[in-house]
């Protein structure tokens, strides 16, 4: 009797450590994705960009146009907490020395010292955010943006500390009294302990619809388009104008790129 | 051997209840959290992370400290360190118990805590923090338990216990390493981006964590008949003088290379800690606090007088552990959000329920040694 639990012990010791390693094995076999029907009007692309022409920006548009960030932050139900410490925004502007750190000098011309700066998500080419995330509720997609699955999120703002531009939000409270806009029943508002941020608009793309920051803009400052595609109106920006990313030291790759 | 656990002076039956309060306090102070989210911590979307991680950050430096009479007394045969071991590690277990309490505590959605098992994503450094921390307290608990109840029965410890052992030593390592690695791979925090974190990492916790081996050897000396032995103590001793000097010399060589080439965003979180950033000040007394306190420390154990004298060994140790916990418990973390990525200073300080919850697991984890160390003294004191 004795051995015979003693071997029991042992045997049923050793299938737990065997499950115990199931996690390693599932995490190094790749899972055979689900299929999906797609719309047939939706926006594909190889790597999605954004470029920003400031001058428009600034020069077209009413001193503190937010049109784009009241769009963006109206349609995925944005909360306006109303503290620095808990804020949270997908799209919003800091002045040029934030922006760019580093990149200022005393003699820097009236055209850019101290005027906003449309910030976003990156949308990274090699997105710290993922590499650091420990349940993939950050990931990247195909066509280059960076998600957030608000259901896998954990909360435990790894991503936060891996963004160095401070394009992640953590809803530090229950957001959804906070919401001041009308709410968009179509986009799901987030609960309290996970991480949120700008998702380029994949739920519009995905319906044959432009972002809705670059939809609401009326002077034509942000635009949009795959880098992948010569074609692209984002590419023929690039090709005729001189422009910066932030932080391009690095080596995250950002594909929001400014025209200065 | 458990029950030993429940037999104890009146003294110790007090000392249980002390820290259940605290534990108590700190549950209910949890519960609050769970209910109004981390909104209760004083941290924010520019300080993302604060006290409870830094807290874990520190006791994994405890834990890993085990190594240090593991590793001499089984693979070099130091015998001085053979009444100590079992007391490195069910420190080490306690600690590691500690930092996982603080990870739970810090989560905004603890109830999703299994993800990390059952979406494993190798590609992030958390997911192998997770596997080594748990792996060590394992690897603990199996090792001290097995060779304190072989020294109960008076025979050697069980064959299969040496592989564990062994495997033990490079583990120890590893969970500070790891550690290290989820703030030295990150772009844009330049007060963490140094390839020195992990080796600044174990210098700082193989000088906290004997000194505070030592101070427990101390207590447990005085409240039982227990004694690990000058001998144990002076070497142990000897350890943390040598670990104590390297991490400071390793605290000193970020200055070195932040100042020399003068890249301001290399300098800023230095300057933010030691002098201040913007006007922004909270934690230069701390800091200075550690620089005086890690000098005062250098001073007596550098003294052979002065370190072998229990007195102001005590001093020494409480020295070195409260500067390393200032410098790591409490400035590494915070500094590293300071300037945030827009180059603007946002401050930190934790709250009334997130300090409570940090003693809530400072209590519990000291419950957990208590009770440890009961357990192998009761055992200590029978075979003696």
């Amino acid at each position: 009797m004795e051995s015979n639990r003693r071997s029991f012990l042992k045997v049923s010791g050793i299938c737990a450590l065997g499950l115990g390693a199931l996690p390693v094995a599932k995490a190094l076999a790749k899972p055979a994705l689900p299929q999906f029907l797609t719309n047939s009007q939706a926006l594909t692309g190889k790597k999605w960009a954004m470029v920003v022409d400031m001058k428009k920006c600034w020069e077209k548009a009413d001193e503190g146009c937010k049109d784009c960030i009241l769009a963006c932050h109206k349609v995925h139900n944005v909360p306006d907490i109303g503290t620095i410490k808990e804020e949270v925004k997908w799209i919003w502007t800091e002045h040029y020395e934030n922006t760019f750190p580093g990149q200022t000098n005393e003699f820097n011309v009236e055209n850019i010292k101290d005027k906003p700066f449309i910030n976003l998500c990156n949308h990274c080419t090699d997105p710290p955010c993922v590499r650091v995330c420990p349940t993939k509720a950050t990931f990247k997609r195909p066509d280059g943006i960076v998600m957030m699955d608000y259901h896998r999120c954990i909360g435990c703002r790894f991503c936060m500390a891996g963004c160095p531009y401070g394009s992640r939000s953590f809803n530090f409270r229950d957001p959804r009294p906070y919401i001041k806009t009308e709410l968009n029943p179509t986009f799901p508002t987030r609960e309290r302990g996970v991480v949120e941020k700008c998702n380029f608009c994949e739920e519009r793309l995905a319906v044959g619809l432009l972002p809705a920051c670059v939809e609401a803009c009326k002077n034509g400052a942000l635009t949009f388009g795959d880098l992948e595609d010569p074609n692209s109106p984002v590419r023929k920006l690039l090709a005729q104008n001189y422009t910066i990313v932030r932080k391009p030291e690095l080596g995250t790759g950002p594909n929001i790129y400014y025209i200065i | 051997m458990l029950e030993r656990a429940l037999t104890g002076s009146q003294r110790y039956y007090r000392w249980l209840m002390f820290l259940l309060v605290f534990v108590g306090m700190g549950f209910a102070a949890y519960l609050y959290q769970l209910h109004n989210g981390l909104s209760v911590t004083g941290m924010s979307r520019d300080v993302s992370w604060g006290f409870y991680i830094a807290q874990f950050t520190f006791f994994v430096g405890v834990a890993a400290s085990a190594v240090m009479v593991v590793l001499p007394y089984y693979l070099h045969n130091v015998k001085v360190f053979g009444r100590i071991t079992i007391l490195g590690e069910f420190l080490a277990v306690a600690s590691v118990t500690i930092c996982l309490l603080f990870i739970i505590v810090d989560l905004g959605k603890p109830m999703r805590l299994l993800n990390v098992l059952l979406y494993p994503t190798p590609n992030s450094i958390l997911f192998w923090d997770m596997i080594v921390l748990n792996g060590y307290l394992f690897l603990n608990i199996v090792i001290g338990w097995n060779v304190l109840e072989a020294e109960r029965k008076g025979v050697h410890y069980p064959d299969w216990v040496k592989p564990l052992i062994y495997t033990s030593i490079p583990w120890a390592v590893s969970i500070h390493t790891v550690t290290a690695f989820l703030y030295a791979g990150l772009p844009g925090r330049h007060y963490w981006l140094t390839a020195i974190m992990a080796a600044r990492f174990l210098a700082s916790a193989f000088a906290s964590g004997p000194a505070l081996l030592i101070l427990l050897a101390m207590i447990v000396k005085k409240y039982s008949k227990f004694d690990a032995g000058k001998e144990a103590i002076d070497k142990l001793s000897q350890i943390v003088t040598y670990a104590m000097l390297i991490s400071i010399f390793f605290v000193a060589l970020e200055f070195f290379t932040a100042f020399y080439s003068n890249i301001p965003s290399h300098k800023h979180s230095l300057e933010y800690l030691f002098v201040g950033l913007e006007g922004h000040k909270n934690l230069v007394p701390f800091m200075w606090m550690f620089v005086i306190l890690a000098i005062v420390a250098i001073v007596l154990l550098l003294n052979p007088k002065t370190r072998t004298n229990e007195k102001t060994l005590r001093i020494a140790c409480i020295s070195v552990f409260a500067s390393m916990w200032l410098e790591k418990g409490l400035g590494l973390v915070v500094a590293g959000f300071i300037p945030n990525p827009f180059d603007q200073v946002r401050e930190y300080a934790p709250t009334i329920p997130e300090l409570t919850i940090a003693f809530g697991v400072w209590a519990t984890g000291i419950l957990v040694l208590t009770i440890l160390y009961k357990i192998a003294v009761s055992v200590k004191e029978e075979v003696a």
